[in-house]
């Protein structure tokens, strides 16, 4: 479709949005459609960054991406500090996470994107990451169904680093924390690289800006898997499959009122609907350059994006709400997300290759 | 290809409004009476949304 008439469609739900849900949701399909703009424009694939840094020793991608882990973390743990009606993106330590983190790293490499990397690469219209979708969603809500029996297996409170040390020193740890990950990757890579990438820093800095916005919008982080989980929920509970009321999750009240009511209305659903719809006004001038697949390619692809919705959820989060979200509003379970899914995309490199994606 | 993307993509989103229409129709009607504000920020209402990093 031209930009012009779908400029025009994207502007008419935005009204549709505005008149009949509320003017709240509006404004954040636009930040979404804003997330979906930077990320395929800038070809902001966190995967590929970590893939690149592997097997290329190129350092641009995870650069960029600590980049926007700095400037969200100053933006969002400064606003936590300012207005305590607002909350950040805080999971449990647990053995759930440990063992989410590492699949979700693993299956993300095979299916070649996290949850906001299917998300702009389907609305791109990559065949393979269209039909992730659908399975990620699944996957996503078959983990938010057996989470609690997760959880049980082992875990301590969320720790927050603003409530512990305040805004200020949460910023500073923060920071320190990134320069670390920075001087790994310098003595990962060694002399003679090239560290900066005009399209990943102007990525990083819009996508930091827009997290920042979604924050002080929605009161919350951006999150892109809790949307997920939720549309295959209300498709397995209207087909009566399944009794909320019985899980320890769904049972809650908050998530019973969800999935009652409509999906325009809740916040990462609307999020991840204007990211599609901002990828695919990117899609319209710029071609998607995506490779035919085999059958054995396709059948490996879809089980690893079902495999990564089911993970994410066990892990509290993707690269976006547990890694992105999660380290800008100082949250400890991140830290641990990052090292865990790092050792599995090591492993997942591997099969992708040995499947020659 | 080409083609075969395009035809892809319209089974996509396709799929993906339906859903959309579906649920907008057997969902209950939005109170606009009782909408969210605008901004969080200063409102001094604590987001009620589900997130991915909350376990509950």
């Amino acid at each position: 479709m031209k930009r012009l008439p779908l400029s025009l469609l994207l502007f008419l739900f935005f009204v549709f949005l505005a008149w009949t849900v509320s003017i709240r949701q509006a404004v954040l399909f636009a930040v979404g459609i804003g997330m979906g703009a930077a990320l395929a424009g800038a070809r902001f694939g966190f995967t590929t960054g970590w893939r690149q840094l592997i097997e290329q020793r190129d350092p641009r991608g995870v650069m960029g991406q600590l980049i926007l882990l700095a400037l969200a973390s100053i933006f969002s743990l400064s606003l936590l500090g300012y207005y305590p009606e607002l909350t950040a993106a805080l999971g449990p330590p647990s053995i759930s996470l440990l063992v989410g983190a590492f699949v979700f790293g693993l299956t993300m490499q095979i299916a070649d994107g996290c949850g906001s990397g299917t998300l702009y690469k389907a609305g791109l219209g990559i065949p393979l990451n269209m039909g992730i979708l659908p399975l990620f969603a699944l996957g996503s809500f078959l983990g938010s169904v057996q989470v609690g029996d997760w959880l049980k297996l082992g875990q301590i409170a969320p720790i927050g680093l603003v409530t512990e040390f305040g805004s200020a020193q949460a910023i500073l740890i923060t920071l320190l924390g990134l320069a670390i990950m920075a001087l790994a990757t310098r003595l990962w890579v060694g002399k003679g690289k090239t560290w900066w990438d005009r399209k990943w820093l102007i990525g990083a800095l819009a996508l930091s800006i827009l997290a920042a916005l979604n924050l002080i919008i929605a009161g919350q982080p951006w999150g892109v898997v809790y949307g997920f989980g939720l549309w295959a929920a209300k498709i397995v509970n209207a087909a009566g499959l399944f009794e909320p009321a019985a899980n320890a999750f769904w049972s809650q009240a908050g998530n019973a009122q969800r999935l009652n009511e409509m999906v325009l209305m809740d916040i990462t659903s609307i999020t991840n609907i204007g990211i599609l719809g901002g990828a695919l006004w990117i899609s319209s001038r710029a071609s998607s350059d995506s490779k035919p697949l085999t059958s054995k390619q396709w059948m490996v692809g879809l089980l690893a994006g079902f495999l990564m919705g089911y993970s994410s959820r066990l892990a509290f989060g993707c690269n976006i709400g547990a890694m992105l979200s999660g380290i800008s509003t100082g949250s400890l379970h991140a830290w641990i997300w990052v090292p865990l899914a790092f050792a599995g995309t090591l492993i997942g490199v591997r099969i992708r290759r040995h499947y020659q994606f | 290809m080409i083609q075969s993307t395009k035809k892809y993509q319209t089974i996509f989103w396709a799929c993906l409004i339906s859903f959309l229409v579906w649920d907008t129709a057997v969902s209950p009607p939005v109170d606009l009476r009782n909408e969210p504000p605008l901004i969080a920020a200063g409102s001094g209402k604590p987001s009620s949304g589900g997130h991915c990093a909350v376990s509950k």
